[in-house]
């Protein structure tokens, strides 16, 4: 309760600064992956699409708790994927805000590809096939077709992951734990100021922050959004 | 400049079997819906790929399962406008138009665009949205944007299908000037007559995923094999005529093999050259030259071929020199008349059958 003037306390700040961070990381890095998996499941005809799309929508059905073992004993330290990453990248994730962001990007993903597949079952096969008589190669086709035309579902997309991110809780904590200005999020930060007698005050005012930025995200999407329509989404 | 297309390919409960060549000017791939048009359009296109076959345009193989080559669509250049347009949503009606120069990496060809704009009347749509468009004019952008990719051959399928009357009327006077001016290869899918008697310079009758006939549209629309799978109140022929003179009373002098033609105002210069459609169904037949009749337009010619029709009646086909007319009588006619091939007669031709929409401009 150190300098009590301030909104909220460092700790809380370090807390929020991080979910945003992690959340961030989370989307960017789930994006594309999401993309190809949900164009993927749209479009192609392959052995083994059934189980893929289980797969994905595994983090969505499994309790939180559950997919953060998971976590942890594949990208553990000892875990043979863990060991391997942290020898030939240093890449650490198990008690790290990497593995903050990887729980949130896991957990955030099956929402977005869902997002994703709507955004791309809405395109017209026979627009793509217009622009293949008017020269495009297949690549252009998704540059210059596909994706523009898809391009609110991203974004819809985007903000859906981004708010599972910031969210994420259950995974987090059982992946990366509870660790103060490390792994310490906004969702673990309100259970650990709530585990606390006389901390509901610093919760609250966590609480509204979280609300703040969940809002502020979706308006900003909508504005987005509706310049998008406007200029029909030209590049 | 000509396209061959000699394919065969299985669809569902479907077997495509189509060889034809198609020259320059127009060809028209001509039936009923369910009867394979489109899959053999979109077999040139490269967007079906058929099970086997060749497909070869100016000597340029598009397709040949016996060599193993199928070139992929986007480097067939061949321009194609869909039945529904299928504009770019995302982007102007200007973008849209320089998509193809834009994926081809070439930079935009003013004079080209100039000509283009002006003959599809195009310049004050190239701000809009294709949402913001009528059909009519989607479907002169979607012309327009074939064109501007500089195709070698283009195809049209059932390009005035979707769009009502008036709005054919709007756009098949652009499709006479771009087959009079564009100087490429079309291949038009179509399953009205009248377009095709209109548009076309060749014909490909098509019948079950078969090409039934094929061959000049003059020849094919006067023949009578042709003519049990054209729909009877829509048969008839085509023939050519030329403006001989315009009269005081405002009737247009004609001139054709079979004798001279009378049509109200036509404004056209003497000594131009007319394509006339005349409807089986008006033409009646007399044994003797008619008098006393209020019809002005009376053909001499020879009974060059006597069929029944499928819906009934009986097909009387006259040649006039070269040219061919189609007269639909019934069963009791003929046997009152006792027509017969090789026989003189007389078809009277009412004038109102000669409509200003079903003469198509010829290239002269």
């Amino acid at each position: 309760m150190i300098g009590g003037e301030a909104f909220l306390t460092e700790e809380s700040w370090q807390a929020v600064f991080l979910s945003l961070k992690v959340s961030l990381w989370a989307t960017v890095l789930s994006l594309p992956l999401a993309v190809f998996v949900a164009y993927v499941l749209v479009r192609k005809e392959f052995w083994g699409k059934q189980l893929l799309n289980i797969l994905v929508h595994l983090p969505l059905i499994l309790p939180p708790v559950v997919t953060g073992y998971l976590l942890l004993s594949v990208f553990g330290r000892r875990a043979p994927i863990g060991a391997w990453l942290e020898q030939t990248f240093g890449l650490v994730l198990a008690f790290k805000w990497t593995g903050a962001a990887l729980a949130a990007a896991v957990m955030a993903f099956p929402l977005m590809v869902r997002a994703l597949r709507l955004g791309i079952e809405a395109v017209d096969p026979k627009l793509e096939q217009a622009a293949q008589t008017l020269g495009a190669s297949p690549i252009k086709v998704l540059t210059y077709i596909t994706f523009p035309v898809m391009l609110p579902a991203i974004l819809a997309a985007s903000v859906l992951g981004f708010a599972k991110a910031m969210g994420e809780f259950g995974a987090t904590i059982t992946f990366v734990s509870n660790i103060p200005g490390q792994t310490q999020t906004i969702p673990s930060a309100i259970y650990g100021f709530l585990q606390v007698p006389g901390a509901e005050g610093d919760a609250l005012k966590l609480i509204l922050m979280s609300v703040a930025l969940s809002v502020g995200a979706l308006l900003l999407s909508e504005v987005l959004a509706k310049r998008l329509t406007q200029t029909g989404g030209q590049k | 400049m000509s396209l061959s297309v000699d394919i065969q390919h299985q669809l569902e409960g479907f077997h495509l079997k189509a060889s034809f060549t198609a020259p320059s000017g127009v060809t028209a791939l001509f039936g009923a819906s369910g009867s394979g048009k489109t899959s053999v359009i979109n077999a040139v296109a490269g967007l079906i790929q058929p099970d086997q076959g060749e497909i070869a345009l100016n000597g340029v193989d598009f397709l040949n399962t016996r060599k193993g080559i199928n070139l992929p669509p986007h480097k067939r250049g061949v321009g194609y406008v869909f039945q529904d347009s299928r504009l770019f949503p995302h982007m102007s009606v200007l973008r849209n138009l320089r998509f193809g120069g834009r994926m081809q990496g070439k930079a935009p060809n003013a004079a080209l665009e100039g000509k283009i704009f002006d003959m599809l009347a195009l310049g004050s749509l190239l701000d809009r949205m294709p949402v913001d468009l009528s059909g009519g004019e989607k479907q002169r952008t979607a012309i327009g944007r074939a064109l501007l990719a500089e195709p070698t051959l283009l195809m049209m399928d059932e390009p005035l299908a979707a769009l009502d009357e008036r709005r054919k009327q709007e756009i098949l006077p652009y499709l006479e000037r771009l087959r009079d001016e564009a100087g490429l290869p079309i291949l038009y899918v179509s399953h009205s007559v009248s377009e095709v008697a209109r548009l076309a310079n060749h014909l490909v009758v098509m019948q079950d995923g078969q090409v039934v006939q094929s061959g000049a549209a003059t020849d094919v629309l006067s023949d009578l094999n042709s003519a049990q799978h054209i729909s009877a109140d829509s048969l008839g022929a085509v023939i050519t005529a030329q403006v001989q003179a315009h009269d005081s009373d405002g009737m247009t002098v004609l001139h054709t093999e079979g004798g001279p033609l009378y049509l109200p105002n036509l404004p056209a210069d003497i000594g131009s050259q007319h394509r006339l459609r005349i409807k089986a169904q008006d033409v009646m037949l007399s044994l003797s030259e008619p008098a006393g009749i209020s019809a002005l337009n009376c053909l001499q010619g020879v009974i060059s071929d006597i069929q029944n029709h499928p819906a009934g009646g009986v097909l009387v086909q006259i040649s006039c020199a070269d040219s061919r007319i189609l007269s639909r009588i019934t069963q009791r006619s003929l046997a009152a008349l006792s027509l017969q091939k090789g026989q003189q007669i007389f078809a009277v031709v009412k004038s109102v059958s000669l409509v200003q929409g079903d003469i198509g401009l010829r290239e002269s």
